[in-house]
């Protein structure tokens, strides 16, 4: 039997970006919040031995064990789903930070275009310009609306940046200044500027100098030492919630975090959720801790997971696509890039999470598509993150992939290879979905999450457009010989890292028959639970996510004041 | 790295004394004599004459159950990653150690794998399938390194031609070489990931000896900032620094 624990004000299911900034908000305004963490409490302590490329980057010292819990993959409906037994495509993160603490820090806002992609779309090209299956649809909020929690999240991690030149694109003033000009970045804008692109520098959220936020968090700035995605960062000089939002929840005395701990239910009766239903991993015994507000603060997929096994909102049906819970499931169409060859060295073993630079000319509806075929579009960038020798080993065209030609030409170029990327928009079908999987279960017998996906003509296409685009810049940057990829895009291959940019599934929206969430990111079908997080988008854009999930967290942490104010709906 | 007169390498003097094949000399009591002979008694027979190498070539197998197993990977390893006139190649590096010590922890079991049946061949985008730890598909490789290496030219695959190596190698990686529960492609890409991870990895781990993976890639490890030379148009080289200090 589980043991019922007193009630508290809100109850967070997982303590990463969302959950921290939700937990600084509302202990702030003295609110009790209790926060169920499945994995250990991270500090900045735990990172003085994240050097370590073998460790944190090949064997996954901060992503969530699978051994525990996975989720099953096939390409289509029609061939069996099988369990992704070791990490691969994405890498999802456990301990009190979540994701947020491995990640590299690329802090782009969502366009005014992503939030209302379906009316743009028509207005602009007309109906028939959506192919069919495309579940394209608005978000039930816009930009507009969006900017001042931009802005709140901007000011609290300290994001570091320069206006975007691209004319027609949101004008953000950042609180400190971007990374710094390194002959890399230097290449490829004046090669990008010479194409008659607009290249600026990334917005970046490892800090740039000392700065000092709103909430009176002192971090000190960036040292580009090269290790920060998949490791924790050692300065606290990338913005974490280890290292921002959780330290100012903590000093209220209103939070406690509650780690090992694993959610598997959200109690319910009457469209109300009472509480949730815990586990604590160390001894195996099971809680239900009550509250006035559930907020579903995990992983993307875990998010999911949770509303199915809890049976709360209606699970998608990709026949008919109607159902909410799984639908619009979108990843990051990120495979067109160019690898460039050059006759002299840079220092591409520093480096720092976002340092980089891009242009997005060729990103949402900034250029015309009438006459492609694939809508909105990816950003194209060069980033300096720090080749790790192990994960870095370009070789040109035509070399084999082992052997003394392979060791000789992947030495040689180890600090002349250079990569430009595109990060593409991955937009939503009504058949790449998830849902529970009918054989695999997690460690207490739960049901598995199964995903199917898989590229579609949109994605070859946008990819194939990229590529040449990345290989076009690469060659005016002066490169000896390009290596293109995008041009050849068969399946999804859940085996290649890719990208932990995976969304949709529990997405906001203004109509409560599309969409799970409204525009508080409260259920429509369950009022006083509340999902925030990358799971909300209705599509995917070419930017990192991190930035909109971070609005998306304080635009729910305002509705959850509200309603514990005045209860029902807010929409 | 200190210059020494060019001398037949560890696997040509293995196989010249005719103890890498295995079948004749069992046993790693004979493999522990052989690391003994070729670095404490004649530095110039071995080709790197670093201490590293010397304490390597003895310290034993936490994972190998003998010596023809540790032969096997090391000449696996050597050939996708080979000596040559640019620097040290697996062996020297101490990849094969490296391997050993990986299979015999975590990495080995698939500890933070998720390992539960049913289990059922997918296509290969779909990933790791199999019900075989990483350990046991590293045991069977070997296994089967040997076997179609006696049956292609009748010797164990430590005592063949590199040519043939690559040969039987190249047939691996194209999965056209039956295994049990497992692919030999999919053993393929796990022996080439374990290798560069061997060549590259601190060398806390046993492998990347003296740091000469590093070295050769003029990578400076673990510093804890670069803030003055990120900005540099000049190629900046940096001693390289281990985690451990050193």
């Amino acid at each position: 039997m589980a043991t019922k624990l007193p009630k508290t004000d809100i109850v967070l299911v997982g303590v990463g970006w969302v959950g921290g900034i939700i937990a600084a908000e509302l202990t702030k305004k003295g609110y009790k919040v209790v926060g169920i963490e499945r994995g250990k409490e991270r500090s900045t302590e735990d990172y003085f031995m994240a050097h370590d490329e073998l460790r944190y980057a090949d064997r996954k010292e901060m992503m969530q064990d699978l051994s525990k819990e996975t989720l099953t993959f096939r390409h289509n409906t029609t061939q069996r789903a099988l369990p992704y037994r070791e990490w691969g495509s994405f890498l999802i993160g456990e301990g009190t930070g979540g994701s947020g603490e491995h990640w590299n820090g690329q802090t782009f806002r969502f366009l005014p275009y992503d939030f209302e992609i379906y009316s743009e779309t028509v207005k602009r090209y007309g109906k028939g310009k959506i192919p069919k299956g495309m579940m394209l649809q608005d978000w039930g909020i816009t930009y507009k609306e969006l900017e001042p929690y931009f802005d709140k999240f901007d000011a609290m991690t300290g994001i570091g940046g320069e206006p975007n030149p691209l004319p027609g694109s949101p004008q953000v003033k950042y609180p400190n200044p971007p990374m710094l000009e390194t002959p890399v970045t230097a290449l490829f804008k004046s090669a990008t500027k010479d194409l008659g692109y607009h290249p600026y520098h990334m917005p970046s959220n490892n800090l740039t100098q000392p700065y000092t936020n709103p909430d009176g968090i002192a971090r000190s700035a960036c040292q580009y030492c090269g290790f920060c995605e998949r490791f924790g960062c050692e300065y606290g000089a990338k913005a974490s919630p280890v290292v921002t939002v959780l330290p100012v929840a903590k000093e209220t005395g209103n939070f406690e975090v509650r780690p090992h701990c694993v959610v598997r239910k959200v109690l319910h009766t009457n469209g109300k959720a009472t509480g949730v239903l815990y586990v604590d991993t160390r001894t195996g015994e099971e809680f239900i801790q009550e509250a006035d507000v559930v907020v579903v603060s995990a992983y993307q997929m875990n998010n999911i997971k949770l509303l199915l096994n809890s049976q709360l909102g209606r699970p998608y049906d990709p026949v008919t696509g109607t159902g909410v819970i799984g639908r619009n499931y979108a990843y990051q169409t990120y495979l067109g890039t160019a690898v460039g060859f050059f006759d002299k060295d840079f220092n591409m073993y520093a480096g720092a999470g976002a340092l980089g630079a891009q242009i997005d000319d060729f990103n949402g509806d900034f250029f015309d598509h009438t006459d492609l075929d694939f809508l909105h579009g990816a950003t194209i960038h060069i980033t300096q993150l720090g080749d790790r020798p192990i994960a870095n080993n370009h070789v040109p065209p035509n070399v084999p992939s082992w052997g003394k030609e392979f060791k000789d030409a992947s030495v040689q170029n180890a600090n002349r290879a250079l990569i430009i990327k595109a990060q593409g928009a991955s937009l939503p079908w009504q058949d790449n979905y998830i849902d529970q999987d009918p054989t695999y279960k997690d460690a207490f017998g739960d049901p598995l999450l199964r995903m199917t996906f898989n590229w579609k003509d949109q994605d070859r296409q946008l990819m194939k457009f990229m590529g040449e685009k990345c290989a076009e810049i690469m060659k005016q940057m002066g490169a000896k010989e390009v290596k293109m990829t995008g041009d050849e895009i068969g399946d999804y291959d859940i085996r290649n890292y890719q990208s932990t940019h995976n969304t949709g599934g529990v997405i906001m929206g203004a109509d409560p028959e599309t969409s799970a969430l409204n525009s508080y990111l409260q259920m429509w079908d369950c009022e006083n639970v509340f999902v925030p997080g990358a799971s909300a988008f209705a599509q995917n854009s070419g930017y990192n996510p991190t930035n909109t999930v971070g609005a998306l967290a304080y635009r729910a942490a305002e509705g959850i004041e509200k309603y514990l104010k005045t209860g029902g709906s807010l929409v | 790295m200190t210059e020494k007169p060019k001398n037949y390498s560890r696997r040509d003097f293995l196989k010249t004394t005719g103890i890498a094949t295995g079948a004749l000399i069992g046993g790693g009591l004979i493999g522990g004599l052989v690391g003994l002979n070729v670095d404490k008694d004649d530095q110039h027979v071995s080709d790197t004459g670093n201490t590293n190498h010397e304490m390597g070539t003895n310290g034993g197998f936490q994972f190998f159950q003998n010596q023809r197993e540790f032969n096997v990977i090391s000449n696996a390893t050597e050939r996708i990653f080979p000596k040559d006139d640019i620097g040290p190649g697996a062996i020297d590096l101490g990849v094969p150690y490296f391997i050993d010590r990986q299979l015999a922890g975590q990495y080995g079991s698939n500890t933070k794998e998720y390992m539960q049946g049913p289990f059922a061949v997918g296509a290969k985008t779909q990933g790791y399938q199999s019900r075989l730890t990483r350990a046991s598909i590293f045991r069977q490789g070997i296994a089967v390194l040997d076997e179609e290496a006696n049956k292609r030219f009748e010797k164990g695959f430590s005592s063949i031609e590199a040519e043939q190596m690559d040969e039987i190698l190249t047939a691996f990686q194209n999965d056209e070489i039956p295994m049990t529960g497992v692919t030999s492609a999919f053993f393929f890409r796990l022996l080439r990931t374990a290798t560069l991870e061997g060549a590259y990895a601190d060398p806390m781990y046993g492998g990347n000896r003296n740091m000469d993976g590093w070295k050769m890639k003029e990578f400076p490890g673990h510093q804890m900032s670069y803030i003055n030379v990120i900005d540099k148009e000049k190629f900046q080289k940096i001693a390289p620094q281990p985690l451990g200090g050193m």
